[in-house]
């Protein structure tokens, strides 16, 4: 099973829990038995599998729980440039060590946290994004680099120590 | 397009997200942009710290075999595929697997080639891109004596529009291995050596390809595998990679 891996590790990204994790993942490989019927052949069938995990936790008391409520407001027409910092991003990058890094995603929000993880540790295009999410091209590009400047922020904020 | 333009781009020429035109375009931007390279150079590696920082949780061997056992069980009676012949299931899950399995390896060779064009990117951005400053083989060879646990050949370059402009250390996944800088035009291009893997982090035998507009080549030989990976056209790759061959085959 060469999804269960990366599964889980998305699954304890999303919970922070590893019990819930474990379930998740399990109720996941169970609807996508249940459901195989409906996967499409021919259709990304990672992006299928991701969304099954996705959904279930959303529906899960902690993913209720968890909001997916921050402001999206004119998300799509947002600029998409990288966040101006005083260091340059090449310097902070290299005062970050890997702790920083994962104590910055897990302070980021639900809705910016899984994009990011999706693009960079799945390596999912923008359109296997999308179709895992259920949300149009334009707004995974926006959201992402909405995450990215949080992403920034935060890992600047722990260099300077405030 | 004016520098703002492609500064907001850089993040999508990062995630090879752009069309083969403004990937071009991009490319050729970079060359002529300090800041736009340095900010590339940052995106570069915030993605590649999200990658190692986010690969972190591993499943462990009683989850995978509840799951397995669970599947098991539930996929034995009234399953929409029962009614199929044993073979035709069969033959239907070998597929499945080897797309999975195929998908698995064309992502790690991905990432394996993105790691190489971060190192070529770095390199070129850095103040000082290699550690032994010589233009001459018999000088730049003899550096890495001690420094990597292997040995290779350099091509004879008079009579070719290339220069060897010298050579840095290079580490992937952990192993060292030798970086040769050579210039053509003005142009760089990156040879990297290591020693060959198993594994399928490496496309097995010689091939050639285009990465977020890199061109590179990569071949084995004599269990040193190759790549050579620049932005000049697939031709001038091509023809280093040749002399290159043609020596380490000596």
């Amino acid at each position: 099973m060469p999804l269960f891996d990366s599964l889980y590790n998305f699954a304890r990204w999303l919970t922070r829990n590893r019990e819930e994790a474990e379930d998740l993942v399990q109720e996941t490989y169970s609807k996508a038995l249940k459901g195989f019927g409906s996967f499409q052949p021919g259709t990304n069938f990672r992006a299928w599998m991701f969304r099954i995990l996705r959904n279930t936790f959303l529906t899960s008391r902690t993913g209720l729980k968890g909001g997916m409520t921050i402001s999206l407001d004119s998300e799509e027409g947002e600029s998409i440039a990288p966040a101006t910092t005083e260091t340059p991003e090449s310097l902070l990058m290299e005062r970050c060590n890997q702790q920083m890094v994962q104590e910055a995603i897990e302070e980021l929000p639900l809705i910016f946290r899984e994009v990011v993880l999706l693009c960079d540790v799945e390596e999912m295009s923008y359109q296997e994004i999308a179709e895992t999410i259920s949300i149009p091209i334009g707004t995974v590009m926006s959201r992402l680099a909405r995450a990215r400047n949080a992403l920034r922020a935060g890992l600047t904020k722990k260099i300077h120590g405030v | 397009m004016a520098c703002d333009s492609w500064r907001s781009k850089i993040e999508a020429y990062a995630d090879a997200e752009l069309s083969a035109d403004d990937m071009r375009g991009m490319g050729d931007h970079l060359r002529a942009c300090a800041p736009c390279a340095l900010d590339l150079l940052g995106s570069v590696q915030l993605k590649r710290a999200v990658k190692t920082a986010g690969t972190r949780f591993q499943p462990s061997l009683a989850l995978r075999h509840r799951v397995e056992k669970e599947l098991e069980a539930k996929s034995t009676p009234a399953q929409p595929w029962n009614w199929m012949p044993k073979k035709a299931a069969a033959a239907a899950l070998v597929v499945v697997a080897l797309l999975l399995f195929y998908g698995w390896s064309s992502s790690q060779q991905a990432q394996a080639f993105a790691e190489l064009t971060d190192l070529h990117v770095a390199t070129l951005a850095s103040s000082t891109p290699v550690d032994v400053v010589s233009t001459d083989r018999h000088t730049v060879k003899p550096w890495f004596q001690g420094k990597i646990p292997f040995t290779f050949n350099l091509p004879e370059l008079a009579g070719t529009p290339f220069t060897l402009e010298g050579g840095r250390l290079a580490y992937l996944d952990q192993a060292p291995g030798a970086e040769l800088i050579y210039k053509i035009g003005n142009h760089r291009i990156s040879v990297f050596i290591f020693q060959n893997r198993s594994d399928r982090r490496f496309p097995p035998g010689d091939s050639r390809s285009r990465r977020l507009t890199f061109n590179v080549e990569t071949w084995t030989d004599d269990d040193l595998r190759y790549f050579v990976i620049g932005d000049a056209d697939a031709d001038t790759i091509h023809k280093l990679s040749e002399l290159l061959k043609t020596v380490s085959r000596s």
